[in-house]
């Protein structure tokens, strides 16, 4: 049985927002089966008394001064904007319609 | 003065100093290389003559204005187009920031711009730093100079082969798994990964933030000790960057040069060479090991036995932070949008479109990979084991150091292989990165420096490896082998390297 099959592949497609074509799903769906299957060894190398690492070179309450900074003005962070409307980003309708 | 572009940055920048060299004059040099050899090669994603004759005519007047300039003043410079580059577009190889124009510089592109080192242009690359032949670019390949038809590497294809080909005596690229050292092997250059934090990511296009570092990357050892000094140091702006001194990359690289390693112990990792390495690329490497012997280092064998989970944990944290970093392009502030063809129009759907029109297959099974490694049911098992993993190799090296002073392999199992030849297996092309990959995880240093060529002619790369902060032992090291082994072979690596075909720059496939 496969480690990931195409329905799982499609359900975290839609959790990532990638709109997969049929035939990317079948593709994807086979070339991260035998990644799954060749990473999964990870749960057999480490025991529950191994700590976690997330951080190489740990570092602790890194700080800075509670300064003003100049900052991007609105016209630069607009700039690259997809579409804008007066000083704002325009994005699409952030909720579908009710049927 | 005939090929300024085959000096080295350090001799350029001597030529400049005494006043026999204007910096216009060397930045014209590399733009018409770069206009002769880059439609072969494809190193470059945009070149930017204008603007870096105009940086090069500031590096002159300050100079002769009298200024103290940095020592790199004047030296032009290939930047991967992975940093942001203001006013300048900056694709990371990607559709989805085809036409992004950041409004602010990278901290490193912003020392190269204050110590006044001309900018020729954004070199090629994997997309989003995916990959290890630059094959993933949207752009088309970069070639390798040693054979067109061979991949230069990757991420940092791009780098390496600017250098490698005389585009520029120095490079910048970014290392998350191998992305400097094994471009660095495979085109006969040398590239560092910097201890994690020692140089800032403020500005770094993020794949996978606990792993990326960004490095130099030049033709010697001492051009990429110069660099390093010039891009390190602390940063207010990058919360991981390391507030302490900048190695005395320089110092070292020319202790080493002299040949001092009397005494030094160097470590061979058990776990990286052997089975799946290449016969030509284990037998350069093992005469390197010879060459430092000969100097007066002691050679043992160390054992790194988590090694062996490396890659798997590798592919687990890496899908896993890339897949978070990438959730920020959704089609609204920058960057492609694209509409579905059909249903509704919603910020949901026009974020799936513009993600399935502007993300190339690696970054989308990347993504995939990752979403899937954090969701719930699969986290302990997988991204939570992962990171255990991550703890056993930092003890495997923290075991080594109380043995040995550096640890050394070959960069990459292989020589270049063949455009095309892993593109539709993806567990294959991994494997390129199998020996760089523990250094990322650890957060500790690592050099690529070319050992020879193998049976097939190809450069071959020896990798050198420092505990965390002992980022000048690689310089040591790397300097006394590089000295060495051009005087057993009278030249530079490089000198070696067929010649390029000549011809105007292609613009398909482009975006010149």
């Amino acid at each position: 049985m496969p480690a990931i099959s195409r329905e799982e592949v499609a359900r975290v497609a839609a959790l990532a927002r990638i709109s997969l074509a049929d035939a990317e799903l079948d593709q994807m769906a086979s070339q991260l089966d035998s990644i799954v299957e060749a990473v999964r060894t990870v749960s057999e190398a480490a025991g529950g008394d191994v700590p976690a690492t997330s951080h190489p070179i740990p570092l602790v309450n890194v700080y800075r001064p509670d300064a003003v900074h100049p900052s991007l003005s609105v016209e630069a962070a607009l700039q690259s904007a997809p579409a804008r409307e007066a000083d704002q980003f325009k994005v699409p309708q952030i909720l579908g319609e009710e049927p | 003065m005939s090929d300024l572009t085959r000096l080295g940055a350090a001799e350029m920048a001597r030529l400049l100093r005494d006043g026999e060299l204007s910096s216009v004059e060397l930045t014209q040099a590399h733009l018409d290389r770069i206009e002769a050899v880059d439609g072969a090669v494809h190193a470059f994603l945009q070149t930017l003559p204008e603007a870096a004759l105009a940086q090069a005519q500031a590096a002159d007047a300050a100079r002769a204005a009298g200024e103290d300039l940095p020592a790199l003043a004047g030296v032009p410079i290939a930047v991967k187009d992975v940093l942001a580059t203001k006013g300048l577009r900056t694709t990371c190889g990607s559709r989805i920031l085809e036409n992004w124009i950041p409004a602010y510089d990278a901290t490193v592109v912003r020392k190269l711009r204050q110590a006044h080192l001309p900018v020729l242009g954004k070199t090629n690359m994997d997309e989003f730093a995916m990959g290890s032949s630059t094959e993933h670019s949207a752009f088309g390949p970069t070639r390798n100079p040693w054979d067109l038809e061979r991949i230069p590497g990757g991420s940092g294809g791009g780098s390496a082969a600017a250098v490698g080909a005389f585009e520029a005596p120095l490079a910048l690229g970014s290392d998350t798994g191998g992305s400097i050292r094994q471009p660095a092997a495979v085109t006969g250059t040398v590239g560092v990964k910097p201890t994690y934090g020692a140089v800032s990511r403020y500005g770094l296009v993020a794949m996978a933030s606990s792993l990326d570092q960004v490095g130099p990357v030049a033709r010697n050892v001492l051009d990429t000790a110069l660099l390093h000094e010039l891009i390190g140091g602390h940063d207010p702006k990058d919360q991981t960057s390391l507030n302490e001194p900048v190695a005395r990359a320089v110092d070292a690289a020319r202790l080493g040069l002299g040949g001092d390693v009397k005494g030094l112990r160097v470590g061979i990792v058990r776990e990286l060479g052997g089975r799946g390495y290449q016969r030509g690329v284990l037998d350069r490497f093992d005469e390197a090991l010879g060459e430092l012997r000969s100097l007066g280092a002691s050679v043992r064998e160390i054992s790194c036995p988590s090694f062996r989970y490396a890659l798997p944990a590798y592919y687990l944290i890496m899908p896993s932070e890339a897949s978070s970093n990438l959730a920020r392009f959704d089609a609204m502030r920058y960057g492609l949008r694209v509409d579905p063809q059909t249903g509704p129009v919603t910020a949901e759907t026009v974020m799936g479109a513009t993600r399935a029109a502007g993300f190339g297959a690696e970054v989308k099974r990347r993504i995939i990979l990752g979403t899937y490694a954090l969701s719930a049911g699969y986290y302990d098992a997988y991204y939570g084991s992962a990171q255990k993993v991550r703890t056993l190799i930092q003890q495997d090296f923290e075991n080594a150091w109380e043995q040995v002073d550096v640890l050394v392999s070959p960069t990459s199992p292989t020589t270049a292989f063949k455009l095309g030849e892993k593109l539709d297996d993806p567990l294959a092309m991994y494997l390129a990165d199998v020996a760089t990959i523990p250094v990322n995880l650890a957060g500790i240093p690592g050099m690529s420096v070319p050992c020879g060529l193998a049976e097939d002619r190809l450069p071959v790369g020896f990798q050198i490896l420092a505990p965390a902060r002992a980022d000048a032992f690689l310089y040591q090291v790397g300097g006394a082998l590089e000295a060495a082994l051009e005087a057993k072979w009278g030249a530079p690596l490089l000198a070696r390297a067929p010649g390029l075909p000549q011809g105007p720059s292609r613009t398909e496939g482009g975006v010149k």
